[in-house]
């Protein structure tokens, strides 16, 4: 019998069940398959309701972290095969070569000599960064890391001349790691629904519609902007911009779900907009405006700003207009008939998508829509968390994360009896 | 470490990789620390994070007696596990890194200063700091208590139990079950979310009535809770009056439905007007008929959101409306087929997977949805005539039913509007104010009142998104709709959740540590009692509620209640509060140790206090981005900036300081501090140092508060620079040199 805990995935979800499972006491696995901790959360500029950053909560929990030697963090890194059953489970663990050893003290040296960029894909790929990065400012753990797929190997080297500190190592290889624990919790996350696939709304052909998570980081200081929302086509500031609801969800042909976020985080994001120019104006287009309990309060705030419009009604399509900005038909519901706008921007509320609908662990049972519902798991002793048990807020991820520690506990030596 | 520790051999290491060596002449640092100092060991290392580097220290440990270690580097937020020496070694970090030589002119005079400055610093601070030992009581419950028999208590109390973990439950009613025990049916409880759910409550309550952990307690309420986590004593009124020790305490009493008495302007009071939940009764005993004739109830109409979403009546979203009208309609549907339901509506707010269960009603021909709020009610005859305005169609329309269900809302149970404050405004404290309304169920004897302070309408919340299990009194979590509007499968959930907070929390006074914030914590704050003057600023500050006070107005600290924020040492205008490692002598040592030019140098010196939860690492961001602000500024970092003691103030311009900042995190309604107000406390008491800098004939403009979230390092250098312009513009402090 184990009393370990492996957790899979890091975002915000995983932290947490690993955080407060360790804070009673238990050894935890934290297995994340990107260089750093944090995940969607860290890409977020800022909350619902409250209008705080991430970061905030993430540097606690960091810090719990860092103060916590219970806590096995492995980035870069993913469960290949789980096997035994509750209670007694092996876990095989590999981690894919960072190139950058823990020698990194995060000067930047190698970054001033790196000749090749890539797509920052922190941001969303709206920027870029050197082969050879850090993969934000916050990020845990603060070491560089290198994109093999760009990188020029051994045959430059420059980064390897300039660290004075022998971090980098450009052939490491994979790393194989077997744990034994009780519990999986699996916090797999979710993406953005490919808003592409949503054909008459535009998004990949013009270029002023974006989607929600990409508005986040076009607000953040640490953006590819510098926080500044701009044109995509131009960069010019925006004096008028829509927010198209239910871009992909509560639709039998894309996410039949409702993906319960996405009426608060464009709220949210008008209030970005109406903050950096008090003279824009904003649209807000929605089937039924969702903000349940509480919330509803963040809502009332926004719908008492005159130019800010709430428009019941579904868009039909989105083209570019010959001075490029996009131009929204809908069918206005409440004022009757079809109303046709150009906006200099469009963000698509994008719904969530569970990360394991199309990446799914071995022997977790998901249901229609992607998720791992606990009741429905074959092997006792799997337990999501977070979005991939449904599509949730970042509050009630953490309750159920938090839950998810419990659920854990109650497997292997912390089982009753 | 409790017994007696050895003297103290301090070593500082200084560092000059990274940038440093080019920014700063480390030899010259060395001096500071070596000649001016008198450290008995400091070197200096290239890359003291290496592992050469690291061996270095390791062998002075070993062999030179080195048990107290000033690592002279990069910040305390990285390589935190490359300089762990273990418990037996007194550490502190001083950043010349991120601080100094990655934003400050290198080769410069004032930047040497700088970190000459920081490395005084940090040597005073140690010299002051001490081993901390964790409290311990004698014997720690580990027993937890869940108040509230309803799903949420009931999942809260099995789960707990399932981890080893002997429970109390405790429940008003005679039986378990809660309000569940009036449903028919439950929301789809799994994919594809399409119908109702069969009600298993009586399920869950025997499974609580076999577990052979969980005791439960009915008809029963809490008369007190005294003491504090893994030490809480509570007296049940039952009919044997016990008294039970508990370690930690769920709160889950669940809601209670909105008085439809109050909705009259929805023909509550009517023939034929019902709420929803007399609605579920009738579907439970098999008979939805129209009460006032017992005829059946043909057209139906359901009136949402009614209270909810009202200014008048429940301001916030009541969440489970929508889906339980959809439920009901479904009810009225399957009984009796000819029947037609109207459902007059704002949103439907059917979120999530529950969007399933709204299309596959949407499929019934007999259900109509219509998009109105419903303005007025008549009873004609034997009819209700309802009319709608705000409709899709324009104008409003008069519709004829034979009963109207009124979605009423949910209100939590610690809610009670009949508690209302029994002293004049003017002179109550804040957790007087945050006392009104709150229904008497926990009955906790703290002196800052008996019950959890809320957050907004009465739910017992936590403010935080992050931390949603965080509530002002330690050791004491809640769950379910009694913290907000939820629906059965999400209490389940948040039960389980509330259940780990508090089994965890008991664990963690087990070891004598701090639970969140600053979660694993081992220092606690002493009282040097003999020179308290019964003030009572601690016990009225503390935001936890952590100190009670005696008939003299004593403090009584209950270590386990206390977060370590420190904000009652900042209170105390006596300073008899510390901590180990955490005290009035350490930053006043800290804040004189500096070397202060003389007043012809024409060199300021500007202190700042930051908070070390978003000020701190916002400094490090605006290091990582290589941001340049003037190097005058020397940075304090404190637990919170509820902790700072106007003694520091004093100090600072005593000892030549010529401006103080003080930077925290923002406060006022969305505040972000984890300590609930330390930067607003911190701006109260600024404002009560006028009268210090008055005594002094100084310039009041001496000392400003920020706020500075996490994510605003770009606003740094403005801040800093800006103000250090100001200081520039004023005489220099006249204090230098005495």
């Amino acid at each position: 019998m184990q009393s370990s805990v492996l957790v899979v995935g890091g975002g915000i979800s995983g932290m947490t069940a690993a955080i407060e499972a360790a804070e009673c006491g238990r050894q935890v696995y934290l297995v994340e398959k990107e260089a750093y901790l944090g995940g969607r959360v860290s890409k977020m500029n800022k909350y619902f309701p409250k209008l705080c950053p991430p970061l905030c909560g993430l540097e606690i929990n960091f810090r719990r972290l860092r103060v916590n030697p219970l806590v096995t963090v492995m980035t870069g890194s993913k469960v290949e095969k789980v096997t035994g059953a509750s209670g007694d489970f092996t876990a095989v663990i590999k981690t894919a070569p960072r190139y950058v050893n823990e020698k990194c003290v995060a000067c930047d040296d190698c970054v001033k000599v790196c000749p090749v960029n890539r797509p920052d894909d922190f941001n969303y790929n709206m920027s870029e960064t050197k082969a050879v990065y850090l993969p934000h400012a916050m990020a845990m753990p603060a070491k560089y890391v290198i994109d093999m797929s760009v990188c020029k190997g051994e045959a430059c080297s420059e980064c390897v001349k300039a660290c004075k500190y022998g971090a980098i190592e450009l052939n490491m290889e994979e790393k194989t790691t077997t744990v034994k624990v009780a519990a999986v919790v699996y916090a797999t996350g979710w993406k953005p629904y490919d808003a592409g696939k949503i054909e008459n709304l535009g998004y990949g052909q013009i270029k002023n519609v974006i989607n929600n998570v990409e508005m986040e980081r076009l607000s953040a200081v640490n953006g590819p902007t510098g926080g500044k929302i701009v044109r995509q086509d131009n960069a010019e500031p925006v004096k008028k911009v829509a927010f198209v609801q239910c871009a992909g969800s509560r639709d039998e042909n894309h996410l039949p779900y409702c993906s319960s976020i996405c009426c608060l985080a464009s709220i949210k994001q008008a209030n970005y907009v109406r903050d950096q120019y008090p003279e824009s104006e904003v649209s807000i287009f929605y089937i039924d405006l969702r903000a349940p309990g509480k919330y509803e309060a963040f809502y009332k705030k926004m719908e008492k700003d005159k130019n800010v419009k709430f428009i019941k009604g579904k868009v039909a399509r989105i083209e570019q207009d010959e001075s490029g900005r996009a131009t929204v038909t809908v069918e206005d519901i409440l004022g009757g008939g079809k109303l046709k706008e150009s906006f200099d921007l469009v963000v698509l509320a994008t719904g969530m998508e569970p990360t394991m609908k199309t990446d799914k662990a071995v022997d977790v049972v998901l249901n229609d829509d992607g998720f791992m519902e606990l009741d429905r798991q074959t092997v006792d002793g799997f337990i999501p968390a977070g979005v991939a048990s449904g599509p949730v807020d970042v509050t009630t991820s953490i309750q159920n994360s938090t839950g998810a520690a419990l659920r854990a506990f109650q497997c292997g030596v912390g089982k009753r009896g | 470490m409790t017994q007696e520790q050895a003297p103290k051999k301090t070593g500082a290491y200084i560092c000059s990789g990274c940038g440093i060596g080019e920014c700063l002449n480390v030899d010259e640092l060395s001096k500071v620390a070596k000649d001016e100092l008198k450290t008995p060991v400091v070197k200096t290392h290239p890359f003291l994070c290496g592992s050469e580097g690291v061996e270095l220290i390791k062998s002075d440990i070993a062999n030179e007696g080195v048990n107290t270690l000033s690592i002279v580097a990069c910040s305390v937020r990285v390589n935190y596990d490359i300089f762990d020496f273990g418990p037996e070694v007194l550490l502190d970090r001083v950043d010349i890194r991120e601080r100094v030589a990655w934003c400050h002119e290198p080769n410069d005079e004032e930047t040497q200063a700088l970190a000459g400055d920081y490395i005084r610093m940090g040597l005073a601070k140690i010299k002051e700091m001490n081993h901390t030992s964790p409290y311990k009581i004698e014997s720690v419950s580990e027993t937890i208590m869940v108040v509230g028999g309803g799903i949420t208590g009931l999942t809260a109390a099995l789960n707990a139990a399932r981890a080893g973990h002997k429970v109390e439950l405790v429940e008003k009613e005679a039986r378990l079950g809660g309000f569940m025990n009036n449903l028919k049916k439950i929301f789809p409880q799994t994919a594809p979310y399409d119908t109702v759910s069969v009600n298993d409550i009586e399920d869950r309550v025997k499974e609580v009535e076999d577990d052979p952990d969980i005791t439960v307690h009915l008809n029963t309420t809490i008369k007190s809770i005294s003491g504090g986590p893994g030490m809480f004593d509570v007296s049940l009124k039952d009919g044997s009056q016990s008294k039970i020790n508990i370690g930690a305490i769920v709160l889950a009493t669940g809601f209670k439905p909105y008085d439809m008495s109050k909705l009259t302007h929805l023909g509550a009071g009517l023939p034929d007007v019902i709420s929803g939940v007399d609605l579920e009764k009738m579907a439970l005993d098999e008979a939805i008929k129209r009460p006032s004739d017992g005829k059946p109830a043909r057209r139906v109409v359901f009136a949402l959101c009614a209270g909810s979403r009202c200014d008048e009546h429940l301001n916030y979203c009541s969440s489970v409306c929508c889906s339980a009208s959809l439920k009901q309609a479904d009810y009225i549907r399957k009984s009796d087929p000819d029947a037609s339901v109207t459902i007059v509506y704002r949103d439907i707010r059917t979120t999530g997977t529950t969007e399933h269960f709204y299309k596959s009603i949407q499929q019934d021909p007999g259900i109509f949805l219509t998009k109105g709020d419903v303005d007025n009610v008549k009873h004609e005859g034997d009819e209700l005539y309802i009319t709608i305005k705000n409709t899709l169609l324009g104008g409003p329309v008069t519709i004829k039913a034979d009963m109207l269900v009124l979605a009423t809302g949910i209100v939590p149970t610690a809610f009670d509007e009949k508690v209302v404050a029994t002293i004049p405004n003017d002179q109550m404290q804040d957790f007087d104010r945050e006392q009104v309304g709150k229904a008497s169920i926990l009955n906790l004897e703290y002196r800052q009142g008996p019950e959890l302070p809320d957050l907004a309408y009465g739910f017992a919340d936590s403010h935080f998104i992050c931390f949603p299990y965080e509530t002002r009194r330690t050791g004491i979590y809640s769950a379910g709709a009694v913290r907000h509007p939820q629906d059965s499968a999400t209490a389940r959930n948040d039960a389980v959740g509330a259940a780990l907070k508090a089994i965890q929390c008991v664990k963690m006074v087990g070891r004598g540590r701090a639970v969140h914030p600053r979660s694993g914590d081992d220092s606690y704050p002493e009282f040097a009692m003999e020179r308290c003057t019964q003030c009572k600023r601690c016990t009225v500050e503390c935001p936890f509620g952590a100190i009670n006070e005696d008939e003299k107005a004593n403090p009584i600290p209950f270590p386990t209640r206390c977060r370590r924020c420190a904000t009652c040492l900042g209170a105390c205008p006596v300073q008899i509060i510390s901590f180990k490692n955490y005290s009035i002598q350490m930053i006043g040592a800290m804040i004189k140790s500096i070397d202060m030019p003389d007043e012809f140098d024409e060199k300021p010196r500007v202190l700042a206090f930051i908070c070390e939860n978003d000020a701190m690492p916002a400094l490090d961001m605006a290091g990582i981005n290589r941001l340049k602000y003037s190097p005058v500024v020397r940075f304090i970092q404190l637990r919170c900036l509820g902790s700072i003691n106007l003694q520091w103030v004093a100090d600072a311009l005593s000892s030549g300081w010529d401006g103080i900042m003080m930077i925290g995190c923002k406060h006022g309604d969305d505040y972000q501090c984890h300590n609930i107000k330390g930067s607003a406390i911190a701006e109260e008491r600024t404002g009560k140092v006028q009268e210090t800098l008055d005594r002094l004939m100084l310039e009041s403009d001496r000392i400003r508060v920020e706020s500075l979230a996490i994510n605003d390092y770009h606003r740094i250098p403005e801040l800093i620079d800006g103000f250090v312009e100001e200081i520039g513009n004023m005489e220099p402090n006249p204090y230098k040199g005495f």
